[in-house]
């Protein structure tokens, strides 16, 4: 005769649990009383958020040592330390956008700043406008124009020779010392400052041009030296991850190595590759130094980056803010320069969102 | 079209390893020959110096004549490319493009060369050449589909046929069946005894009843320990080998009483 066991109401196997509702009863007492801590020093909202915070982990950790043990509170410990390094982690982003969001939405709600150029745009005319109440006038359209031209040269310079340098230590070097000194400079070059790459590109059309050539060509060359060692290093990662077997497979069916590369190889790295050269935009598109000593500051919209100097929208930002148009009245410069900061950051967000499209788009279609 | 291919004095190296010692041996033309042996013998590594393709790692080279129809595959100025267009091979692991259709798959050997073909010839090759690996009413309907998406008995037939769009002399099978389960084994095995009307094939293997099911002539591989070279054991007629083998070692590896 088999008799069936009752389930007990209260489980060994959960025996010294705290109760679920612990943490919620630990978090709200916490703040009542980092509350009346706070009110005897002198209430402040962050000084108020980080007590809570340090009193609710403390408690908490504590509560679990005493009743469930030592494992359990060195759990409830790692996480409250991994969430306040996210915390932490998270608010100078939030705060960053917030505070652009805030202050560039003005401007770039502005009719005409998407486009027109400063040209004509004086000390005068933003006096009249603070004045008289009057819209800001003056945009950010040449600096967007030149921004693009400027990132768009840089890139068609940037990823034959940085994608060809990819494919020669990937699939020719082999390892061999040449290969390893390449390897070797690209890194170097990775951690290049800035205005390094700015003064070389300066220096070198000066040398060849004469000293003074400030053109937007200058600065792509300028942005290059940024941008090669990123594709070099993203596409080098993206072709050693290709099997070895397709290419085997290639030679096997008599195909030549360089129709492997470009046939197999590279189609099936393409949506990598595509993704890393556009996180290699997005992190140069927003160079400021470079610019500043290849470009020169215009206030004109030119679309010719082989002549003339040319403005872009990290060095909009910067005049705006170091100069104003006009020294007495410096608030419609700020509101374009938030306006701008805003724009490049939107500018950064596309490319990001096109990098993960792109990704998608080139990935190797599977299905049945 | 079927070659023979007479091996003499083939000694094989990566580096200053040699990994294979002295091979001499004649594949029939029209015929099965299968590759028996321990891991690690070289008999892979032997398949691979049959069309070039062991010298794609770094440091790997090759002593000795490989004579196909006559023409030695390692005399001066031959080029291996022209060498794999005419001994095709299939791997251990299905590896079709992932970045193609089934369709492109086939044609891969015509495509990434960039022959010019006819649309209607294109397809021809494909309905031919995936019916030769039997697998044409599997995937008729789904051509433009990714060769990813089949099943790996599949996707290895798919490489048998990709291997012989290109018309080769000689397929080279690199152990095919074994990543796959007994019914695609089966599919596979039939497929091979179909092409030996029209191609030389040979078949690396570490199933003996393989061995026995699908070839005509076994030649069986051993090494003396580690670190020293394979070396060609004995290689006759598969009968010859599984029921009256010359050698005590070979009577040993069919038998299951090795190692």
């Amino acid at each position: 005769m088999v008799t069936l066991m009752t389930e007990r109401k209260r489980s060994a196997l959960t025996r010294g649990r705290l109760p679920k509702y612990t943490p919620h009863v630990i978090a709200v007492s916490a703040v009542v009383v980092a509350a009346a801590l706070m009110s005897l020093v002198g209430f402040n909202i962050f000084g108020w958020a980080v007590l809570s915070a340090v009193l609710f982990a403390t408690a908490n950790v504590v509560s679990t040592a005493l009743v469930e043990g030592r494992r359990k509170a060195t759990d409830k410990l790692a996480t409250s330390v991994v969430a306040g390094a996210f915390l932490v982690a998270l608010l100078p982003l939030v705060s960053v956008i917030w505070t652009v969001l805030v202050n560039g939405v003005p401007g770039l709600l502005t009719p005409g700043f998407l486009n027109t150029s400063m040209n004509g745009v004086t000390g005068a005319v933003d006096n009249a406008s603070v004045e008289n109440g009057t819209p800001v006038l003056g945009g950010a359209y040449h600096a967007l124009v030149g921004s693009v031209l400027i990132t768009l040269w840089a890139t068609i310079i940037s990823v034959p020779v940085g994608l060809l340098t990819a494919i020669y230590l990937v699939e020719y070097g082999a390892r061999n010392r040449f290969s390893k000194i390449i390897t070797f400079l690209v890194d170097v070059m990775t951690g290049i400052p800035s205005i390094v790459a700015g003064l070389f590109a300066a220096a070198f059309f000066a040398m060849i041009l004469g000293p003074g050539t400030k053109t937007g060509f200058v600065a792509a060359v300028a942005l290059s030296v940024l941008m090669i060692p990123v594709v070099v290093r993203s596409s080098e990662e993206m072709l050693k991850i290709v099997p070895n077997e397709l290419r085997e497979a290639s030679y096997a069916l008599g195909v030549r190595k360089w129709r492997t590369i470009i046939k197999v190889v590279i189609p099936t790295a393409i949506s990598g590759i595509a993704s890393g050269v556009t996180l290699a935009i997005a992190r140069v598109i927003g160079e400021t130094a470079p610019l500043l000593v290849t470009a020169g500051f215009a206030t004109t919209i030119n679309m010719n980056v082989f002549s003339g100097w040319m403005a872009s929208l990290p060095t909009l930002i910067y005049t705006q803010i170091m100069t104003p148009t006009s020294p007495s009245n410096s608030d419609p410069s700020t509101q374009r320069a938030w306006a701008a900061a805003l724009l490049l950051i939107i500018l950064v967000m596309l490319l990001n969102l096109g990098a993960r499209l792109v990704a998608r788009i080139f990935a190797p279609k599977t299905g049945r | 079209m079927s070659k023979r291919i007479d091996v003499s004095d083939l000694n094989v190296y990566y580096g200053d390893f040699r990994a294979v010692e002295d091979v001499n041996i004649t594949l029939d033309a029209k015929s099965v020959t299968a590759f028996i042996g321990p891991s690690g013998c070289g008999k892979s590594t032997f398949l691979r110096t049959l069309n070039r393709m062991h010298e794609v790692i770094p440091g790997a080279r090759v002593e000795g004549k490989v004579l196909l129809d006559g023409d030695n595959l390692y005399g001066d100025g031959v080029d291996p490319v022209q060498v794999r267009s005419q001994i095709g091979m299939v791997f251990q692991r299905p590896n079709p493009f992932p970045t193609m259709s089934i369709r492109d798959n086939v044609l891969a050997g015509v495509k990434l060369n960039s022959r010019r073909i006819s649309r209607s010839d294109a397809d021809d090759l494909v309905e031919g050449s995936l019916r030769g690996a039997n697998l044409w009413n599997e995937v008729k309907d789904r051509l433009e589909k990714p060769g990813s998406g089949l099943s790996g008995g599949q996707q290895q037939r798919l490489c048998i046929a990709r291997a012989i769009a290109v018309a080769p002399d000689v397929i080279l099978m690199d152990e095919p069946c074994s990543a796959l389960d007994p019914i695609s084994t089966l599919a596979i095995e039939d497929l091979i005894n179909e092409l030996k009307d029209e191609y030389t094939v040979v078949i690396v293997t570490h199933n003996m009843q393989q061995a026995a099911r699908v070839s005509d002539k076994t030649a069986f591989f051993n090494i003396a320990g580690t670190g020293k070279p394979g070396k060609l054991i004995e290689f006759a007629e598969t009968a010859t080998i599984f029921n009256n083998p010359s050698e005590k070692s070979t009577e040993d590896y069919v038998s299951g009483r090795f190692g």
